[in-house]
């Protein structure tokens, strides 16, 4: 008697993985994911390498192709990451920060420096200093506009989607009013920074890249259990004794500094976050954010490592894989849209 | 140790103002908040509960303001339930209650935690279904789930906004009757915006009522159960009668 007692206080519990069943699927597809990565980045560090293997030029060769694929693993943190986060805030699995505006910030952003630099300023523009400073204006300004999107002030998440919009199209319109102005030769190098390109990724700066958006993780990893909370809307969080508006702002920060820098490394992506996170939400399905992140990851890397081992091995379009990579990623959005039939 | 509200005052527009409400509510025992449609009992509850920000006015419940407590503080002395819930998250009924104990446990649960999850669960007829998805519950088992979170927080003081909303006879009465017993056995104070007069009447020890933003009448039962009195009240013909029970308000 005292047996089944027992038993059945084991079997209730209330952890974010509900059973063995779901427990086997998530470490499955972990296991697969894991198995998938593993194999492309071996695939694109050694397929097709021209020169004779362990030789000099062939560690030249995957040496180059290493640096591009820790791009794409600090890249798909980032957005992975970056996305949920974002999403579980807004509370919402639709919104990300790119369709909030966040590509048109990073455009006038580089559009003003180039519009009041010139060619020789901003190509003058590399290093460690105005990355950083670059960063810094990203994040200030995304923060800022995003914490004051989720103040409360707008009744409804079409209003506030509409303004991320019109705030966006504003953006737009003021970078390219600026870029009217510009010489061909000063549009030459803004056009060759605001297309995102992984092939020539801004390598140089991922010693810098690196450990901020290692600390930033760390500090979202241990927020984890509140951002689970966050997650129930914003009553619910309050009453469960969470300081609302001051972890909005944090984590909107948090945000902008993974977005600022995987768009200072190749550009504005609008919909990988997207991909990643809506694929973590369907495969993992579960609350918790430490269970959901590392999914979200793997799902990013995979998707852009695939898209590169594919357009620059198979298809030599090593340049297009960012490109590609939005329009799969934006036709799944159309389609999360369409089937969910509201925001 | 009591709520009480000094001048609390919310502008929602010039024309719709909630208050000044002053009045406290005794701890202990359950005090059921009445009136028509509109009349402010959410709005009131809210603030109470640090939901939505007070105009003007001050709020303090067992001798701290509300307003400039710490959040934390708060979520382990009182707990409130509103009107509407919904969640983005797939959350089983289980998972659900577990993240009232979230003040407590900080999202770590212990084996006392899961103690009173399980306890929250039973209280309110919902072990069979602990593991089932919110989204496949029915309107009034997932209002009970929602009940559940809030009692597992185990505040001493409880806000409800209509909870029983959706809910069934027998289970209505059920979730009243245990209300009252976690009132009496436990000590808590309930706070309970009602509909049903004769509910309020017959399972509360206290009635608030509000009209057009304003406490009009704040007593026990046997006083607002008086023609005159639920007549103004309600803005409707109300005839008290003897019941087995009780009076009974009689409005159809
Ligand atoms: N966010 C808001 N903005 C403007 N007016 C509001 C808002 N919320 C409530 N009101 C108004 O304030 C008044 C009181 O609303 P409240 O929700 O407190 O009423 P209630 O007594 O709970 O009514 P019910 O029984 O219908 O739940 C109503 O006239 C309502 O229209
Ligand atoms: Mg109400």
């Amino acid at each position: 008697m005292f047996k089944t007692a027992d038993t059945t206080q084991q079997q209730r519990h209330s952890g974010p993985i509900t059973d063995r069943k779901h427990m086997r699927r998530y470490v499955l597809i972990m296991t697969i994911l894991g198995a998938l990565a593993v194999g492309l980045t071996f695939g694109v560090m050694t397929w097709d390498n021209p020169a004779e293997t362990g030789s000099r030029p062939w560690w030249l060769i995957v040496g180059m192709r290493r640096d591009s694929l820790i791009t794409i693993a600090v890249v798909a943190v980032c957005h992975a990451v970056a996305t949920v986060a974002f999403q579980t805030a807004v509370n919402n699995r639709i919104l990300t920060p790119g369709i909030m505006g966040f590509g048109s910030l990073y455009t006038v952003i580089q559009t003003t420096a180039v519009f009041l630099l010139g060619v020789g300023g901003a190509t003058a523009l590399v290093g460690v200093g105005p990355f950083l400073l670059q960063m810094a204006a990203m994040v200030v300004l995304a923060t800022i506009l995003y914490t004051w999107l989720l103040s409360g002030r707008f009744s409804n998440i079409h209003i506030m989607l509409l303004v991320g919009v019109v705030i966006g199209g504003v953006l737009g319109s003021l970078s390219n009013f600026m870029q009217r102005m510009l010489t061909p030769s000063e549009f030459d190098v803004l056009t060759a920074r605001l297309f995102g390109n992984i092939s020539n990724a801004r390598a140089d700066y991922l010693p810098y890249a690196i450990p901020i958006v290692l600390v930033v993780v760390a500090l979202l990893w241990f927020r984890a259990n509140t951002l689970n909370v966050i997650a129930l809307g914003r009553t619910t969080a309050q009453n469960l004794g969470v300081a609302y508006k001051r972890e909005l702002i944090i984590i909107m920060a948090l945000v902008s500094l993974l977005v600022a820098t995987a768009t200072a490394l190749v550009g504005p992506m609008m919909f990988l976050g997207f991909l990643a996170a809506t694929l973590a939400y369907q495969f993992g399905d579960t609350y918790s954010h430490r269970l959901l992140f590392p999914m979200a990851v793997l799902f990013g890397y995979t998707i852009l490592t695939a898209s590169y081992f594919v357009l620059r091995h198979i298809w030599d379009a090593g340049g297009a894989v960012t490109v590609i990579v939005e329009l799969i990623g934006g036709l799944v959005f159309l389609i999360v849209l369409l089937r969910k039939g509201r925001l | 140790m009591s709520i009480t509200l000094t001048d609390v005052q919310k502008d929602y527009s010039d024309k719709v103002q909630i208050g000044p409400v002053t009045t406290e509510i005794q701890s202990g025992g359950v005090t059921a908040l009445v009136g028509p449609n509109g009349a402010g009992k959410s709005t009131i509850l809210t603030m109470i509960g640090r939901l939505l920000d007070i105009d003007t006015g001050t709020i303090t419940v067992a001798g701290q303001d509300v307003v400039n407590s710490p959040s934390k503080a708060i979520a382990k002395i009182l707990s409130v339930l509103r009107q509407e819930n919904h969640f983005v998250t797939r959350l089983t009924v289980r998972q659900l209650v577990g993240f009232g104990r979230f003040p407590h446990s900080r999202g770590r649960l212990t084996i006392g935690d899961e103690k009173y999850i399980s306890e929250a669960i039973d209280f309110l007829n919902l072990t069979d279904l602990e593991n089932r998805y919110l989204d496949q519950l029915s309107g009034g088992q997932r209002q009970r789930a929602y009940v559940a979170m809030v009692l597992a927080q185990n505040t001493d003081y409880v806000l409800l906004d209509e909870p029983l909303n959706n809910l069934d006879m027998q289970h209505a009465v059920q979730m009243m009757k245990q209300l009252r017993r976690a009132a009496d056995e436990l000590g808590r104070t309930i706070v309970i915006v009602l509909h049903d007069i004769n509910f309020a009447a017959h399972y509360s020890d206290k009635i608030l009522a509000m009209k057009d933003g304003k406490v009009v009448k704040h007593g026990t039962p046997a006083e607002i159960m008086q023609n005159e009195v639920l007549t103004e009240i309600f803005n409707t013909e109300v005839n008290v009668i003897d019941g087995p029970k009780g009076p009974l308000a009689v409005y159809y």
